[in-house]
């Protein structure tokens, strides 16, 4: 792990980030997401004013990533083969609140296979596992926060909430800001799903407008024609207050 | 007028119990695609400081221990400076990361991270808080990742001049960040819920 701002003579940004909206997050306590219900804090967050602890946060330099780490339709296949399923190419920009792309962050993501089973000894579910599909993929954001990787479109599943409930086709995303106070895990869904408006994992959020910017387009401006269809999904992190008159620290 | 035309930040969703596939995939036996999950080094033989072991462990509203949580732990090094671009006030050690990654091992629920006792940092004021550990907690059934912090068992002085340890309203409520000694090494149950719920912070 190593500092990336060698790339920039621009000095670091060390302002406080914007609040969270918690309205516009999910609440910790959504009884229709049964498992929310004993993982729930009860007592009110404490509200703090970030300080170094938040404002600070781990870099990774390009380094850490393989040639294949954002091709999840080879980086687990065998020798010659590849994962079953629809090809598709998901990019966007991870950006900020203010509209500032945000480069040099670390992008993780992991899905299903077209079947909805994960590689995992936990998923007992009977579709069977993809011999040539792992499930996971990382990147780095280029300069101005834009990302890319490819994959197969995962298929949806059903877990054990409500007797029917089946997750909508998603893909799970960890990105790191450049402050600690800016990490957050989310999950992308697919235009047109009829699923993602009965599924009480996206319910938890409480505005359409929120869930709305969960799901990626359809973007046939971006597809390789004869090869894999392309879904856009722009990723928002808390936006940073300017320093111009920020107060010094006593003793500066 | 004009508009101040802000994005709002995408909504957080729950982990859910596979987090280990993207962010620990060595560890539920997909390997052969990165060579070494993130975050489970973060010291090595140059590293400065005191070498501790942090255990900790997320437990449910009903006691039971959470077998499928994932943590990730901030913390600066030795001299109090962060790794990190947006330290300004020096260059942390080169040879600690100050961040670590660890799933719940999946029979007992417990989190261990061989790391060093950080110093001393700055509140705003510029007056130091208490050394501490920042912890980000997320787990099926959590919708938005918890942020935490770990004090010092054996930092009784330190801790009762820290600033946000000054903040919180209910004394009684300290004790849930403050993590017992015993040889090297300190234990920090959290408690999601119930009459021991663990402080969390909106930052």
């Amino acid at each position: 792990m190593t500092a990336s701002n060698g790339m920039s003579n621009q000095r670091p940004e060390t302002g406080s980030f914007f609040q969270r909206d918690r309205e516009w997050h999910p609440p910790a306590l959504t009884p229709q997401y049964k498992t929310s219900v004993l993982r729930s804090p009860q007592r009110a967050l404490i509200s703090l004013d970030n300080t170094i602890s938040e404002i600070t946060g781990p870099t990774f330099g390009h380094n850490i990533i393989g040639e294949l780490d954002n091709d999840l339709i080879l980086n687990f296949a065998n020798p010659g083969q590849s994962a079953i399923g629809e090809r598709i190419i998901v990019y966007g920009r991870v950006l900020d609140e203010r509209g500032k792309g945000v480069p040099n962050v670390l992008v993780e993501f992991w899905q299903a296979n077209a079947g909805g089973r994960y590689r995992h000894k936990k998923d007992g579910y009977l579709a069977p596992l993809d011999p040539n599909f792992g499930g996971c993929g990382r990147t780095i954001t280029g300069e101005d926060g834009f990302y890319s990787f490819r994959t197969i479109k995962p298929g949806p599943y059903p877990w054990p909430n409500g007797v029917n409930d089946w997750r909508p086709r998603h893909i799970h995303f960890s990105i790191f800001g450049n402050g600690f106070a800016q990490r957050l895990i989310t999950q992308m869904y697919f235009e047109g799903d009829p699923l993602i408006w009965k599924c009480p994992i996206v319910s938890t959020i409480p505005s359409r407008e929120a869930i709305e910017a969960l799901i990626a387009p359809l973007d046939m401006e971006s597809t390789i024609p004869m090869d894999s269809m392309a879904y856009k999904f722009d990723i928002v992190l808390r936006g940073r207050r300017s320093t111009l008159f920020e107060n010094r620290l006593e003793g500066n | 007028m004009q508009t101040l035309a802000r994005l709002k930040e995408t909504a957080s969703q729950t982990a859910g119990p596979y987090v280990h596939i993207g962010l620990t995939p060595n560890f539920c036996d997909i390997g052969g695609i990165y060579p070494a999950d993130l975050g489970t080094q973060l010291v090595n033989d140059k590293t400065r400081g005191e070498r501790i072991t942090v255990k900790s462990r997320v437990i449910d509203g009903s006691g039971t221990v959470l077998k499928d949580a994932l943590v990730e732990i901030w913390q600066a090094d030795a001299d109090g400076l962060y790794n990190s671009p947006a330290e300004m006030r020096g260059s942390a050690d080169p040879n600690f990361t100050g961040w670590g990654r660890c799933p719940a091992d999946m029979d007992t629920g417990e989190f261990v991270f061989q790391t060093i006792k950080p110093g001393r940092v700055p509140f705003r004021d510029g007056r130091l808080m208490a050394p501490h550990i920042t912890f980000w907690i997320v787990a099926r059934g959590i919708n938005l990742g918890l942020h935490t912090r770990m004090y010092f068992g054996d930092e009784d002085k330190a801790n009762a001049e820290d600033p946000i340890l000054q903040r919180v309203e209910h004394k009684v409520r300290v004790p849930t960040l403050i993590a017992p000694r015993d040889g090297d090494v300190y234990t920090f149950d959290i408690h999601l819920q119930g009459d021991k719920e663990t402080i969390f912070f909106d930052i």
